[in-house]
């Protein structure tokens, strides 16, 4: 394997740290020690639900929202300040710099989340006063929810790859609403007929599942979670990913950089 | 072995939103460059200078035509180890010092981790630039980045360098040392390939130019040929301000220049010419063949493809 791609993934790393992307960890403290500290107060028996829910959702949406705002900018960024032409007059091959980039994007937030992370048992021992053996599945959240920044990363770099950084930013985010409520769009299309029915479930299949990643609530609520489907979860996202960024090299290997 | 051979690429955009048309920004071009050569690619603003080179660092597709480098496939990333390149007006990753981004590049290009350090600091020292460790690149000013922009071409030891209007940005100075640089490279073994509209870089550097303008190549031809054209015009120089009136007689065109006076008289009357001074008793301080100078070989071929195109249309 091309060590170049994870001199690329490195540098898109160093990149985020030094434009302070981290920072947001500071957001998420103080949100999720606030959080803490009032549920504490209120004690009614749901401070594990609230700070679990509440933690495990702003560990999703701060990761979505840096992968969505990094993500776009990946290439086109590169392309726009011309940073690209003294990296690709080197040994580089275009998919390189593609999976690179994503490798780098993903590292940022598997950082980002482990921080979170430790945010999110840190809150719950203050609020419970000890762990106990359903807690483990938030481990299993945390999992998923890096397995959806995975796609996020892919599709994000994907539209960075054709499209201006505020397109490529309404495609990302747009897919991210409708992947949530995929599970509901494969419904819709049961319900309906011909060639309705045709288009609704092409798309349901084609939008990035989320909803089967989102196990937000059953993990606040201690119900466990199978094996088969962190066995599918992990497929299907590490099929979608693959699939995502083969699009992107595809696009970019084509692309003019004028 | 040629360095560079360029074997008809050519590139049309397609340009407008709905209805697309296409536009040429290079014609099919055939060039090629020896080893060892310094060699200028000359053109106005706009004439296909940076396309040529885009289109040989893989930046943008030729729509016709390859190249070759090194005697290898221009597209075969290996050969790339052994090119560098100083695009126009270059930017970097400015949340890096101007070590961190040549150690990157160095990485990429393949420079051993052992070396790298040592390389860093030498190409560094080559460009002017000691005294920036722990500087942003964000920090830099135009001519400081312009030389950062050298470094990361020359950083591993290319065999081929491209530099795309090497000396923008740089006081005269700087441009002095980026001269003296590229007649280093050249002693060095290297081919420098570089683009200009600077005629004066051109004509001090250069062993060949080529001349493109619209996208189209006008002429090719070593510096030493196209300069020494002697077009039976000599040039006479004399100190002070008088202007004999046998000189006029001569048919020569003379231009008072502070306490010189410059005359250019046809060849055959040199001797003429040298009468006339001795008799107004006028010190004579030059006399030497007139030699077409690259602007003019410059501009000639810019209005003769002006005119063709007049004369067609």
């Amino acid at each position: 394997m091309s060590p170049r791609m994870f001199y690329i993934a490195f540098n898109t790393f160093r990149e985020a740290v030094r434009d302070r992307v981290l920072y947001n960890l500071i957001a998420f403290a103080v949100l999720l020690s606030g959080a803490a500290i009032f549920v504490g107060q209120i004690s009614i028996q749901i401070e594990r639900l609230v700070v679990v829910n509440l933690g495990l959702t702003a560990v999703s949406l701060f990761g979505i929202v840096i992968a969505i705002f990094i993500g776009i900018g990946l290439v086109s960024k590169e392309i726009e300040k011309r940073t690209l032409y003294t990296m690709l007059s080197r040994p580089v091959r275009r998919w390189e710099f593609i999976v690179g980039k994503f490798l780098g994007l993903a590292g940022t937030l598997m950082v980002n989340t482990f921080f979170m992370a430790i945010g999110v048992f840190g809150a719950l021992l203050y609020v419970a006063h000890k762990f106990t053996a359903p807690d483990a599945l938030i481990l299993v959240a945390l999992y998923f929810i890096i397995l959806e920044f995975l796609i996020i990363c892919a599709l994000a770099l994907l539209f960075s790859s054709f499209s201006s950084p505020l397109l490529s930013a309404v495609f990302a985010f747009s897919l991210f609403v409708i992947g949530s409520f995929a599970d509901d769009l494969r419904g819709f299309a049961a319900l309906t007929h011909g060639l309705t029915r045709w288009l609704a479930t092409g798309a349901a299949y084609l939008v990035p599942n989320f909803s089967a990643l989102n196990v937000i609530s059953a993990v606040a609520h201690a119900q466990p979670i199978g094996l088969q489907l962190i066995l599918q979860n992990t497929l299907y996202a590490l099929f979608y990913t693959a699939m995502t960024l083969s699009a992107a090299v595809l696009i970019f290997e084509r692309r003019n950089l004028k | 072995m040629a360095a560079i051979e360029i074997l008809g690429l050519e590139k049309t955009y397609m340009v407008g939103f709905w209805q697309k048309r296409p536009k040429r920004a290079l014609q099919p071009l055939h060039l090629a460059v020896e080893e060892g050569e310094i060699f200028g690619f000359l053109g106005p603003n706009g004439a296909g200078k940076t396309t040529t080179l885009k289109l040989l660092m893989g930046l943008v597709f030729p729509t016709a035509g390859t190249a070759r480098i090194l005697g290898h496939e221009w597209t075969d990333p290996a050969i790339k180890a052994q090119i560098g390149f100083l695009p126009e007006q270059p930017y970097f990753y400015d949340y890096l010092t101007a070590h961190e981004l040549l150690d990157y590049y160095g990485q990429l290009s393949g420079v051993p981790g052992k070396e790298r350090k040592h390389k860093v600091e030498e190409v560094l020292q080559r460009v002017g630039l000691t005294d920036v460790k722990g500087v942003q690149l964000r920090k830099f000013s135009k001519g400081m980045l312009q030389r950062v922009g050298i470094a990361q071409a020359i950083l591993h030891n290319p065999r081929v360098v491209f530099f795309d209007e090497p000396m923008s940005g740089l006081d005269p100075l700087g441009r002095r040392e980026v001269r003296d640089l590229i007649e280093q490279l050249k002693h060095e073994g290297k081919t420098v390939f570089f683009s200009t509209h600077i005629l004066p870089d051109a004509e001090a550097l250069c062993d060949r130019v080529a001349i493109i303008h619209k996208g189209e190549l006008r002429g090719v031809g070593a510096v030493a040929d196209l300069t020494s054209t002697v077009q039976g015009k000599v040039e006479v120089i004399w100190h002070g301000t008088q202007i004999p009136a046998s000189m006029k007689a001569l048919g020569a065109e003379c231009h008072v220049t502070g306490e010189t006076v410059r005359a250019i008289v046809p060849e055959k009357q040199q001797d003429a010419a040298i009468d006339a001074l001795r008799r107004e008793r006028l010190r004579l301080i030059a006399i030497t063949p007139l030699r077409t100078s690259l602007e003019a070989y410059f501009v000639e071929k810019l209005q003769h493809s002006q005119t063709t195109a007049g004369t067609r249309s």
